[in-house]
């Protein structure tokens, strides 16, 4: 229980007796804490992180960082914000991947193989040799998703690409060449566009804000004393939660039920 | 043994939590969770417990429109800080501007994006400069979803609402009109740019409720709805290159006005060659993000690297107020443990999804989706004052978040499925959050106000808009989860559109001048401050950060 002292703050709090390990930052030796991130040990060794950073979180992409082992040949790839470092690591992160994003009018394309041939042609060189997938901090397949497109299947590689953080690494590793991660960004987006159905209720409730049909709804909680609004407030009617498909509102006056 | 993620020193409290979790399963099947808190009972817990409400920790402002507000002391410095340029002698550099632009959008997040594009529609040539990648920003962080009143039984009325009340009735209600009213029209402009959204086969949008939601109105796109919605934009703002300029890593440092008082661009600094760049403009819009990374009474945040305030100082000395400033939103689920995740966003899907906080003991102690600042209120209560809190081995102090009953209540897969990003993060240190819940404590999340804008984004210097989470006024003093993402697209295209129109019908831009620094710092000189730290502060420093020894 809480009855010990406890702090709140930022700061890594390293427990008493953490040892010290050797890492190789583009080449120099740091002594660093162990248990440290690879982004938090650089910070540790005395970088103020410029390029390689952004989220802090394993989402941004920014941080892709190659690495190699002690005793080890074989590269290494992953998130400097979410890796600890080992001892005796090699470590660079990649500041920038120069792959080549293609533009488009998302209005003049469809969602087939013949706009991966057009865009993307290179995609078509896959030698299914997996290492996009090695490369890939997110543990997404990236192949798998290369040869869907090959195929023509928009709606799998869309599914199997959804966690992609556009960090490149995959595109760095290719020995054909290909732009995985902006492939696949084309590919959610014909997929989110044209093969996923579209809300019709979306499509009606927009129709129904053009038409002004909410405004007066509207009106009257502007014009509304703040004891009125409370009152309001506290007498909106709550829909269940989990959800229950059952569930009909009492209340109708302040919906459009068309 | 069964396996565990966590050490021995937790094993007795996460017993606890096992024990109890098949009598808290029934309820919550029942749909009986720990009793809601009434409205009136919200103030005295806020008072008590939440970080920002504490009189004690807060001086006055000294300068400025906002003069004698009670702020944090870091925001503060920040806003008291000292310009990075010498307006005597840079002056002369302001003549040979290295570029020029119809509209400039500094900040490359959400809200930047969002607006780029709208200025670019309705016909301006635009210039987005921002401080990091385009892309890292608070919006790529956003999990849980966006809101938007789009189900039948849901209207911009409930919504209107949902916004007022969680923002403790102190929003701007033109803002908040807008934000209802543009709700649906921006997520139909999203699912026509392409952005997967998590849909049933028929193409019904599957929506969930989150705290303070009296109907379902979350969408989202898995786990990852923020990362989904900036990706589509990113990837839209470099499909119109004939019409947008991107420059990263160069961070806004000072506005620039012209001789009549409007706006007339920015000095931007090149984070890679050190120099500085000239950007002149006829509109500019501000889409600089938060300031979690202030730590705000020296807590963690869940924020991106560049959220650093450096919008509001920037306008704030062109005199543009400040609203809602007061409290900042702390988050009530952020990591505390493993140490390398700490401060970290879990988001409240969890929670939407079923997982219940629970103390030390295994107990329920209060309804798991009240508004954000008063849910991490009666997190810290029981915490720090009921002493029912989890020790980590580090010293930190949390709460169970038990995330295990999500699998139990959908179905095995949900947790993998659902929180597909905080699964995976996870189970890098070790820890499987479908079988073990995780533990957390309140974290810095949320500037929930900013600059003055009104429902075009404009503020009171003629051709400046502000939009996003630099802006303030749309929430009030506590913004609802979902309505940020919101926020950032409804008022980023309202002033990309508005930026377009205002750069067409201006006649020209007169002689630049940084007068306004030179103004202020006599102010600051008048007030007797010796200002602490150079602002805007761009990055936050963590070298050679000193390590507390636990
Ligand atoms: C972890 C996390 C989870 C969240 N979850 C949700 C959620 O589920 N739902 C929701 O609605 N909201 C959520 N939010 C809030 C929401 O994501 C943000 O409030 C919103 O996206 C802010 O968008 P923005 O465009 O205003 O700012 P940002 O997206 O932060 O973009 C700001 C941009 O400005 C740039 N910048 C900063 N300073 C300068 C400068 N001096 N010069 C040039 N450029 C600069 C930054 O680099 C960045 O590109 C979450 C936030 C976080 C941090
Ligand atoms: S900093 Fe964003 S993924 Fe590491």
């Amino acid at each position: 229980m809480a009855e010990q002292e406890y702090t709140i703050g930022e700061k890594t709090i390293v427990l008493e007796g953490t040892k010290k390990i050797p890492i190789y930052i583009m080449g120099k030796r740091y002594e660093v804490l162990e248990g440290l991130t690879i982004m938090k040990a650089l910070e540790f060794a005395g970088y103020q992180i410029k390029r390689g950073c952004g989220c802090r979180a394993g989402i941004c992409g920014a941080c892709a960082t190659v690495y190699r082992l002690k005793d080890d040949y074989r590269l290494r790839f992953g998130l400097a914000c979410q890796t600890t470092v080992e001892p005796e690591m090699y470590l660079t992160q990649i500041p920038f991947v120069p792959a080549n994003k293609t533009t488009y009018n998302m209005d003049e394309i469809t969602p087939d193989v013949s706009t991966i041939e057009k865009l993307y042609p290179e995609t078509f060189r896959c030698l299914a040799c997996n290492t996009c997938t090695k490369a890939c901090p997110m543990e997404i397949p990236v192949m798998d998703y290369i040869q869907a497109l090959m195929r023509g299947d928009i709606a799998k590689a869309a599914e199997l690409s959804h966690s992609c953080i556009m960090c490149g690494m995959c595109s760095m590793r290719c020995p054909a060449e290909i732009q995985h991660f902006h492939v696949a960004m084309l590919a959610r987006r014909l997929y989110g566009k044209y093969v996923q159905p579209k809300a019709e209720h979306l499509a009606k409730r927009v129709e129904q804000i053009k038409a002004g049909k909410f405004d007066w709804m509207l009106d009257e909680l502007e014009s509304l004393s703040d004891e009125e609004l409370r009152q309001r407030y506290k007498d909106r009617e709550w829909e269940p939660e989990p959800y229950d498909p059952a569930w009909k509102p009492q209340d109708t006056k302040y919906l459009i039920l068309e | 043994m069964k396996k565990s993620g966590y050490p021995e020193s937790l094993q007795e409290s996460l017993a606890n939590v096992e024990k109890t979790r098949s009598e808290r399963l029934k309820e919550a099947k029942k749909q009986k969770y720990f009793p809601k808190l009434s409205p009136d009972e919200y103030r005295e817990v806020l008072e008590k417990y939440h970080p920002d409400y504490k009189p004690e920790e807060r001086k006055p402002l000294q300068v400025g429109p906002n003069k004698g507000d009670m702020l944090q002391p870091e925001l503060l410095a920040v806003l008291q800080g000292r310009p990075w340029l010498e307006p005597g002698s840079f002056e002369a550099r302001l003549k040979s501007p290295d570029l020029s632009t119809d509209v400039l959008v500094i900040g490359g997040g959400g809200a930047g994006s969002a607006a780029a594009l709208l200025a670019a529609e309705n016909g301006a040539d635009v210039l987005m400069v921002t401080k990091l990648r385009h892309g890292d920003a608070n919006t790529v962080m956003a999990e849980g979803g966006i809101q938007a009143a789009d189900l039948p039984y849901d209207s911009p009325y409930f919504h209107f609402l949902d916004v007022i009340g969680g923002g403790h009735f102190t929003n701007d209600k033109k803002l908040v009109r807008a934000l209802v009213t543009d709700g649906p029209l921006v997520i139909k402009w999203l699912e026509d740019l392409g952005m997967m959204f998590d849909k049933e086969p028929d193409g019904t949008m599957k929506e969930l409720k989150g705290g303070g939601l009296c109907r379902r109105r979350m969408h989202s796109s898995a786990d990852m709805t923020g990362s989904e919605i900036m990706r589509v934009l990113r990837d839209e703002v470099r499909n119109r290159e004939d019409k947008i300029r991107v420059l990263e890593f160069c961070a806004a440092i000072e506005l620039l006005l012209d001789e009549d008082g409007a706006i007339g661009g920015a000095v931007f600094y090149n984070l890679d060659t050190e120099e500085y760049i000239v950007v002149k403009a006829r509109a500019v819009i501000l889409a600089t993000g938060g300031s979690g990374r202030l730590h705000l009474h020296g807590y963690a945040t869940t924020n991106h690297y560049g959220a650093t305030g450096d919008g509001l100082a920037l306008a704030y000395r062109l005199g543009v107020p400040l609203k809602n400033m007061k409290y900042a939103q702390f988050h009530p689920t952020g990591a505390v443990f493993p140490e390398q995740c700490v401060g970290m966003l879990i988001t409240e899907k969890v929670r939407t999804l079923g997982g219940e906080p629970v103390n030390y003991h295994g107990e329920r102690f209060c309804y798991p989706l009240e508004p954000r600042d008063v849910e991490a209120s009666l997190f810290i209560r029981e915490c720090l004052e009921r002493g029912n809190g989890v020790v980590t081995p580090t010293g930190r102090v949390g709460i169970w978040l038990d995330s295990p009953m999500i699998d139990m209540l959908h179905g095995e897969g949900t947790v993998a499925k659902a929180l597909a990003g905080k699964y995976l993060q996870f189970k890098r240190y070790g820890i499987d959050i479908a079988k073990e819940p995780m533990l957390i404590f309140p974290t810095l999340h949320y500037q929930n106000g900013g600059l003055e804008i009104n429902e075009y984004g404009e503020t009171k210097v003629p051709g400046l808009f502000a939009a996003g989470e630099v802006a303030g006024g749309v929430h009030g003093d506590n913004r609802l989860m979902g309505n940020s993402l919101l926020d950032t697209n409804v008022f980023g295209r309202r002033a990309g559109a508005k930026a377009a129109e205002f750069a067409k019908q201006r006649q020209e831009v007169k002689t630049l001048t940084l007068k306004h620094i030179e103004k202020y710092l006599k102010e600051l000189e008048a007030a007797g401050i010796e200002p602490e730290i150079q602002s805007p502060v761009v990055l936050p420093d963590y070298r050679h950060q000193e390590v507390v020894e636990g």
